[in-house]
Order: structure tokens, then C-alpha cells, then sequence
């Protein structure tokens, strides 16, 4: 016997629609299963998980301080992987933007101005694009697999914070903590709302949402973009150039998983610390693709992700089981929404005939 | 020996109501066929007309949905392209599976059984290969062979095997004239022993000369079953394309203008280790000519096609002139602002990307060329969404593009049709100068007579255009000038009507520039 995957002659419109819905609710399915095995009340936990964060103003707060930095790395992430370059380093050149952009509040912390929130911004997106960089240079010119250069960069940016962190940046009055000092006030980004301690952080991922959306849209970068992922042939011949398109998509994933950076620093933590993100870069794949690469799908799935972790969070608390039930969740779902995809496309076909049976006579 | 087997009604192989369906696609539908022992059987359609899927089952690289292949008489499955070498059939594709760094003793070992010692399968394949007149030597390396001599290989692995039915793919779509003519020589003397050969072709021609009965397949459907020696080229067209094909008239090119593309001492190193370098490439091309460069494949035509294009500009700008300025070092929106126009060998990914719509293929070509009309919003390059689909219903009405809905996706569309899109999206801009890889290849008949009046038309209105194909009938019907590419040395140019197919057969054989005046003038 063989399972055949088969191409299906058209995919179906409604179900391509409803197929993320479909590849959440599997998901909640094992979950329960999950949570059953584990001896909780599967109903209770789930309430608990993906429910409770939904109910109160501040856990909603909390949502988009967490939704914002996912939304904004998947936002340049669908960027990098519509143009077939696959940059999986976010999350260090989200740290490395945190750092760039921390320069001023913590090396320069005694300069007051109005000018030092934004400047904080651009150098954190500087820094995110520059390590960015460095896996496009290797693939633009030397041929290097960009999975692997950016992948691993992650571990030199997070090694480099907690050397930062621990060194020279330490907080003078920390009490030895591995911490840099506070930032002052005009360093930190300020609340959107008076209601909670929601940051522009999240306004900045609606925005970047929204034009990278309009580019894909109407542009001919966007176009450029999506011509050069289909085929880089067919993109030379409409004379586009690959090597380009490796640095802009790059370049602009670094920027705004920088940005992400900063703001989460700047808006959230407030000073640098060894660890300062929760895998954002690594959960924006899965919310990219969740997204189905399309901006505003990011917006929605950014939130479903964020819930991810809230509702972690909660049930480590309410609940008692590991906060890596989060991770387990983020996996499930990413499992489902490929599979649905898969089987969007295609139809599976059991074969049940013997292989191994040459010529048989059938009289 | 095959003789003795032969059943009742005397075919070897026989299939009946055959059927293969893709998704909703029936690609071979209820397919009938029979093969006598010793006969020399052709199976014509056009591309796509279901021909190699029919092979592929007959072989066993497929699996047939429903009917059935019966083998002297009996019903067989055959599972597996072993499972069909043990019932006496051999297959020679159409693109070999050789390897390069490997002798022709050790490719043709590795398909036998591995107790084998290697020089008892070079001391049988050489005498075999005498013995059909396929002259080979064992210990040569496969890098070193031509297409022809590797073709060879093929089919003395097929041989080595004893089969009685060989199966032959479209075999002189890669060979010269002359090579050609010996391959029909052994094809002879496998009839003459009593073997069967199923040859599978689009070239009327070959197929009248050498088949005993012919099998016409067109949409997967068998359209006709005949004695190829009865019909006339008109009658099989019509059986392979359903309605008459209309002639291509070539009358009114040839009126001289100014030189309108020249390449000058052209050379570009091989970009890969299996690219064919440029070597001194000299041509011109006229307004009012139509220049077609002849060669089998793999001789530097798609090396020559990027470098005129400007996909990969080469070194020396005074290599390439476009309307007498230099342009070797540009690139190719540059020479399309020139005037120029490109359509490339590959439809798929190439020419076109195929999950996007005709629209987006439109704006694929010509984005930079046409950005007055099509791209707005200054730098921001919004593209003009109305502005390019009343481009693309043009270009479709013009070139009779059949297509389902307003804007398909360029995969939805068959060869020919996306072919004449990917023309007509060029002709549209009325370039002075055109260059066109392979322009009919694997596109219907009905579509192919379109696209070479079209480029005949457009040298007539004065401008430029060079022709890169392997299809000799298609170069003799558009070209006013024939050269010759061989391991990317372009021969001297001669007007059409001077050449004969086998003065060209010799050129694409290599006869390079010296030798053939001499050889010319001998003739």
C-alpha cells in the first residue's frame, strides 16, 4: 500500500476561507485531548487558555503588547518569503535592534530631548536591518544559505545581550543584577490609551501592516516581489534583479523586526535585561504563514498568537501546568494550518495495490 | 523467434480502451492501438496530444486508470519499467538518462543485472552496436559523445535487453539530417528481424518514410488509424490538429532596410560546467529579414538568446549594436527601451510566471518599456491595473488567445495559446528588433502557423528578426537568412533559398567556418 498525494484539478474557494478556522479548531481538539491526558478538566482549560485573557481590559492591554512585536516581524517576514528569501533570524535582529536603539538611554542616558524616542527608533530599525545584512551579503554574494547564516546569527545577537548585559552596560547602581540602568522618561515609548499599558508598539504593526498590504497590492515593487518568489528567471527577464530583492526584503525584515525590538524595550521592559523576548521571531513564522503571507492575515493571526501566550501564561497559573504548553500550542497550530493547506491542494489517494507484484497475469 | 508467438489476430502488443485521467483531465481516453510483430508502427500527435502518457503506461512509469494492455494476447499489468523489460520492451526517451562522467560500458551496465562483468557487456554492446550499424566505443566517456552518439548508447542498452517491441520518443527531434537517416537504417534491420517498433513523432515527413501504419492521437483521443503511405502530409495533419493548418506565406520579406541587430566577435564563457561557452559569434540582421539560426539543441541557442536579450550582458558593449548603438553591457530593460523585444525558450517560469494572471504577464515584459501607459503614481509605481487589462483583451483578441475567463492565470492556458500571449505581448510594442528561442516549440499546429506569420508579418513592416529553432520546417518557412550554431560557433549566413536541408545538416554536424565553402561549393 502507498498514500498518493494528488493534485486537486481546483481548489475550493469557500474552503480556502475556511480553512484556518478549520486547522483552529483541530487545534483546540488536541489541545483538549492534551490537557485531558495531563489529568485537567479539558473544558476548564481551554476556557481558562484561550477565554479568560479575552475578559478583562487589562489582559487585553496585555494581548496587543504582545500581538504588536509578532505582527510587525511576520509583516517583513511574508516580505522575505513572497520573494523565496528565508530569513529566520528575526528574533536576532529583533534583539539586535533592541540594542542599537538602546544606545542613547543607556550609553547616553544623561542627553534630554524630545528627539531621543525617535532617533531610538530609526537606530533600532538600523540595527535590525544591518545584522539583517549580514545573511544577505553572505547569500547575495557568496552563495551561502541564508536559512542557516540568519539562523544561526540568532545565537551570536543573544549571546551578545547577555554579554552586554552582564559587561559593560550593567546598571552602576543594579545591585550586580544583569540588568542596564531604566530608561528615563523621554526613552519610553508611551501608552496608546489611558486604560492600560498598551504601547505604540502595536499602532507601528497596524501601520506596517497596512502599507507593506497597499505595496503587495498595487505596487510594482510588489509585483517585483511576487514575480522574483515565483521564479527568479522569470524575474530576470522582466529585469528584476534577484540580487536586490535579497537585500530590500532583508533589509526590510530586519528593520521592522528592529523596530519590534526597540518598542518592545522601550514600551514594555524599559531596559535591556539577558532576555528580553519570549521567541517572538521564532512564533512570527508561524504567524506569517497562519497569515497566509498576507499582511492583514498577519494582523489576525499576530492576535491568535498573542492569545497563545496569555492564555500560557494563565494556565500555568490557574491551571499549574508548564508555561511550554504554549509552545505546544503554537506547533499544533502550525501543524494544522500546513496540513489544511496541504490538503487544500491536494487529495489523498490510498493505493492498495502490492509494488512489489511484477507482471501478473490477471486471466 | 517472435514470429512463432504471434496470436490470432497478429499483434504483439494491443491496448484496449486505455485510459489515464490527471484530476478531471483525461490526458489518454479509451485508447485503442495494435502493434504487429514486425512492423514499424508510428504514433503521431501533436504535443500534448496524449502520446507520451500513452508510452509511459506501455512502459510502466504509469499506471493506466482503466482498459487494458494485452501482450501476445494476454492481459498483463505491467507495474514497473523492469516488469515491461521482462516482457520484451525497450525504451529509448527522448531525454537520455546517462551518466557524463561515466564510460558508455559503465552507463550501459548500470541498467543490467549487477552479476554482469563490465567487459562482457562492452565486448556485447560493441559487437551489437557493429552489428546495427551504431558504431560506439565502450570505453568512451559520455561527456565526450554527441546528442546523436548518446542516443546511440540508449538504444543499444535497449537492444542488449533482446527486446521484441522498442519504443522510440520523438528520436530526431536532437539529431542532424544524417543522423537521422543512419538511425532509420537500423530501425530497418531491427524490422527486418522481426522486431516491432513503436516511433513516436510530430515530423509527417520521417514518419511516411519509414512507417508501416501510423496510430494519430489528438486531445487523448485516437483520431485515425491509417497507412501512413496512403495519406497524404495534408491528410495527417489534419488528423493530428482536426482542421487544415494554414500555409505561412513568407511573400513581400526581404525588402533590405539599415542593420538593425548585429553581434560583433560576440564571446561569453559558460555560466555552468553544462552551459555552452559563446565562441566569436558574428551575425546581422536587416530590417525586413528574418534571420533563423539552425542547430540541434544544446549548442549555445539559449547561451546566444541571453546574452542578445541582455539577461546576462556580456563584457564588451560593442558586441551586441541595436539600431547601431551599443549595448552589450546593458540590460535588457534597456534594450527593450531600445526597441527591442525578447521571447524566451521556456514558457513556464521564463517567459511567464504561471500562477499569475495574463495581466500580471503583460506587466512581466513590459514594465519598464511601457511605463508611461502602464505604471502610475510616480515613484511610488503604482501599476495601472485598467491600463494593462485593456492591453492584455487586446493583445488576446489579436493573437486569437483561447482562454477560459477574463484574466487566467498563465498555467491554466495550453502551449500554444500562452505562446501566442507571450508573442503577441512583444509584437504589440511593434519592436524594430525581435529575438525569439524556439518560437513553436511544443505548440500546437494551428497556433504554431499563427506565431510564424506573425514574425514574417512583422519583418515585412521593416523590422528585424532573428530566429533561434530547431525545426527545420519552421525555419523554411519563416527565413529569408539560414546560420548554423555548433558548440556555440555561429556559421556564416546564407539566404534561405540557397540551402538545402542537407547542406544545413552538414553545418549543424560542425563543419565550421573554412571548411565550408568548400563543403558548400562540393555540393
Amino acid at each position: 500500500m502507498r498514500i498518493e498525494l494528488e493534485k486537486r484539478p481546483k481548489v475550493s474557494v469557500l474552503f480556502s476561507i475556511f480553512s484556518p478556522f478549520i486547522a483552529l479548531i483541530l487545534t483546540l481538539i488536541a489541545g483538549a485531548i492534551m490537557f485531558a491526558m495531563l489529568g485537567k478538566d479539558p473544558g476548564y482549560a481551554l476556557y481558562s487558555f484561550f477565554i479568560e485573557p479575552l475578559m478583562e481590559v487589562w489582559s487585553l492591554h496585555e494581548l496587543a503588547i504582545k500581538a504588536g512585536p509578532l505582527i510587525l516581524i511576520a509583516v517583513g517576514l511574508s516580505v522575505c518569503y513572497r520573494s523565496n528569501n528565508w530569513n529566520i533570524g528575526a528574533e536576532g535582529q529583533f534583539i539586535m535592534g533592541a540594542i542599537a536603539g538602546s544606545i542613547i538611554p543607556v550609553v547616553f542616558y544623561e542627553w534630554q530631548s524630545p528627539l531621543v524616542l525617535p532617533l531610538m527608533l530609526v537606530m533600532g530599525m538600523l540595527g535590525g536591518a544591518l545584522f539583517a545584512g549580514i545573511p544577505a551579503f553572505l547569500k547575495a554574494h557568496m552563495n551561502t544559505n541564508e536559512i542557516l547564516t540568519s539562523l544561526m546569527l540568532v545565537y551570536v545577537a543573544q549571546l551578545f545581550l547577555d554579554w552586554l548585559v552582564r559587561g559593560p552596560w550593567r546598571n552602576p547602581g543594579g545591585m550586580n543584577f544583569p540588568e542596564t540602568r531604566t530608561f528615563g522618561a523621554e526613552a519610553i515609548l508611551p501608552e496608546m490609551l489611558a486604560s492600560g499599558r498598551a504601547h505604540w508598539g502595536f499602532a507601528f504593526a497596524i501601520i506596517a501592516a497596512i502599507l507593506v498590504w497597499l505595496m503587495m497590492r498595487f505596487t510594482l515593487k510588489g509585483f517585483e516581489i511576487t514575480v522574483l518568489g515565483q521564479s527568479e528567471r522569470a524575474g530576470r527577464f522582466a529585469g528584476f534583479s534577484s540580487r536586490k530583492m535579497i537585500w530590500f526584503s532583508m533589509l526590510l525584515s530586519g528593520a521592522l523586526a528592529g523596530l519590534a525590538g526597540i518598542s518592545e524595550v522601550s514600551g514594555a521592559i524599559q531596559q535591556l535585561r539577558p532576555v528580553i523576548s519570549p521567541g517572538y521571531g521564532f512564533t512570527a513564522i508561524i504567524v506569517a504563514f497562519l497569515g497566509r503571507l498576507n499582511p492583514l492575515g498577519i494582523v489576525a493571526s499576530g492576535l491568535v498568537l498573542a492569545l497563545t501566550y496569555l492564555g500560557g501564561e494563565a494556565a500555568q497559573l490557574s491551571l499549574g501546568v508548564s508555561d511550554k504548553v504554549t509552545r505546544v500550542f503554537q506547533g499544533l497550530l502550525l501543524f494544522f494550518v500546513l496540513s489544511c493547506d496541504t490538503l487544500l491542494h491536494f487529495k489523498i489517494r490510498m493505493v492498495w495495490a502490492d509494488l512489489n507484484d511484477t507482471v501478473k497475469d490477471t486471466h | 523467434m517472435a514470429g512463432e508467438q504471434e496470436t490470432v489476430d497478429g499483434s504483439l502488443l494491443a491496448v484496449d480502451k486505455l485510459t489515464k485521467v490527471f484530476g478531471t483531465f483525461a490526458a489518454c481516453d479509451h485508447i485503442d492501438l495494435a502493434i504487429r510483430t514486425g512492423e514499424i508502427h508510428a504514433l503521431l500527435g501533436e504535443n500534448g496530444a496524449g502520446k507520451s502518457t500513452l508510452v509511459k503506461m506501455l512502459f510502466g512509469v504509469l499506471a493506466p486508470t482503466s482498459g487494458r494492455i494485452l501482450w501476445q494476447g494476454q492481459p498483463v499489468r505491467i507495474a514497473s519499467p523492469n516488469a515491461a523489460r521482462k516482457l520484451g520492451i525497450g525504451m529509448v526517451f527522448q531525454h537520455f538518462s546517462l551518466f557524463e562522467a561515466l564510460t558508455v560500458a559503465e552507463n550501459i551496465a548500470l541498467s543490467m543485472d549487477p552479476g554482469v562483468s563490465l567487459a562482457k557487456i562492452s565486448d556485447e554492446a560493441a559487437s551489437l552496436s557493429r552489428s546495427y550499424g551504431l558504431p560506439l566505443d565502450p570505453k568512451a566517456h559520455v561527456a565526450d559523445l554527441s546528442v546523436g552518439e548518446r542516443q546511440r548508447i540508449e538504444i543499444v542498452r535497449a537492444l542488449l535487453q533482446n527486446p521484441q517491441l522498442i519504443i522510440l520518443d520523438e528520436p530526431t527531434s536532437v539529431l542532424t539530417p544524417q543522423e537521422a537517416d543512419r538511425l532509420f537504417e537500423t530501425l530497418a534491420k531491427l524490422k527486418s528481424e522481426g522486431r516491432s517498433v513503436l516511433y513516436i513523432s510530430h515530423r509527417l515527413e520521417e514518419v511516411q518514410r519509414i512507417c508501416d501504419r501510423a496510430t494519430v492521437l489528438r486531445h487523448g483521443k485516437v483520431t485515425g488509424a491509417c497507412d501512413p503511405r496512403q495519406e497524404t502530409p495534408a491528410s495527417l495533419a489534419r488528423m493530428m490538429v482536426g482542421s487544415d493548418v494554414a500555409h505561412v506565406s513568407a511573400e513581400g520579406t526581404g525588402v533590405r532596410g539599415d542593420v538593425l541587430l548585429e553581434a560583433r566577435n560576440l564571446s561569453a564563457a559558460a555560466r555552468t560546467p553544462f552551459a555552452v561557452s559563446l565562441k566569436h559569434v558574428c551575425l546581422k540582421v536587416r530590417g525586413g529579414e528574418v534571420l533563423a539560426i539552425a542547430g540541434v539543441a544544446g549548442n549555445g541557442q539559449s547561451e546566444l538568446f541571453d546574452a542578445l536579450s541582455g539577461e546576462y550582458p556580456v563584457a564588451d558593449a560593442s558586441a551586441i549594436q541595436l539600431r547601431q548603438k551599443p549595448v552589450g553591457t546593458l540590460g535588457i530593460n534597456a534594450r527593450r527601451l531600445i526597441g527591442s523585444g525578447f521571447v524566451p525558450e521556456e514558457r513556464h517560469g521564463h517567459a511567464a510566471v504561471s500562477a499569475l494572471p495574463l495581466s500580471d504577464n503583460l506587466v512581466l515584459a513590459r514594465s519598464e518599456s511601457d511605463r508611461k501607459a502602464f505604471i502610475g503614481g510616480g515613484r511610488l509605481g503604482i501599476i495601472r491595473q485598467d491600463a494593462v487589462k485593456r492591453a492584455t483583451k487586446r493583445i488576446c483578441e489579436v493573437m486569437d488567445v483561447r482562454k477560459s475567463g477574463e484574466d487566467p492565470a498563465a498555467g491554466s492556458l495550453s502551449g500554444g495559446n500562452l505562446q501566442k500571449f507571450i508573442v503577441g505581448r512583444e509584437l504589440d510594442r511593434q519592436p524594430s528588433v525581435l529575438v525569439v528561442n524556439q518560437p513553436t516549440w511544443g505548440v500546437d499546429a494551428g497556433a504554431a502557423s499563427r506565431i510564424r506569420q506573425a514574425l514574417v508579418d512583422l519583418a515585412k513592416s521593416g523590422s528585424a528578426v532573428l530566429v533561434i529553432s530547431q525545426d527545420l520546417d519552421e525555419i523554411f518557412e519563416v527565413a529569408t537568412e539560414i546560420a548554423v550554431i555548433n558548440e556555440g560557433r555561429l556559421s556564416d549566413a546564407y539566404p534561405a533559398k540557397e540551402l538545402s536541408r542537407e547542406k544545413i545538416g552538414l553545418l549543424m554536424g560542425g563543419m565550421h567556418v573554412g571548411k565550408q565553402a568548400e563543403s558548400l561549393d562540393a555540393h
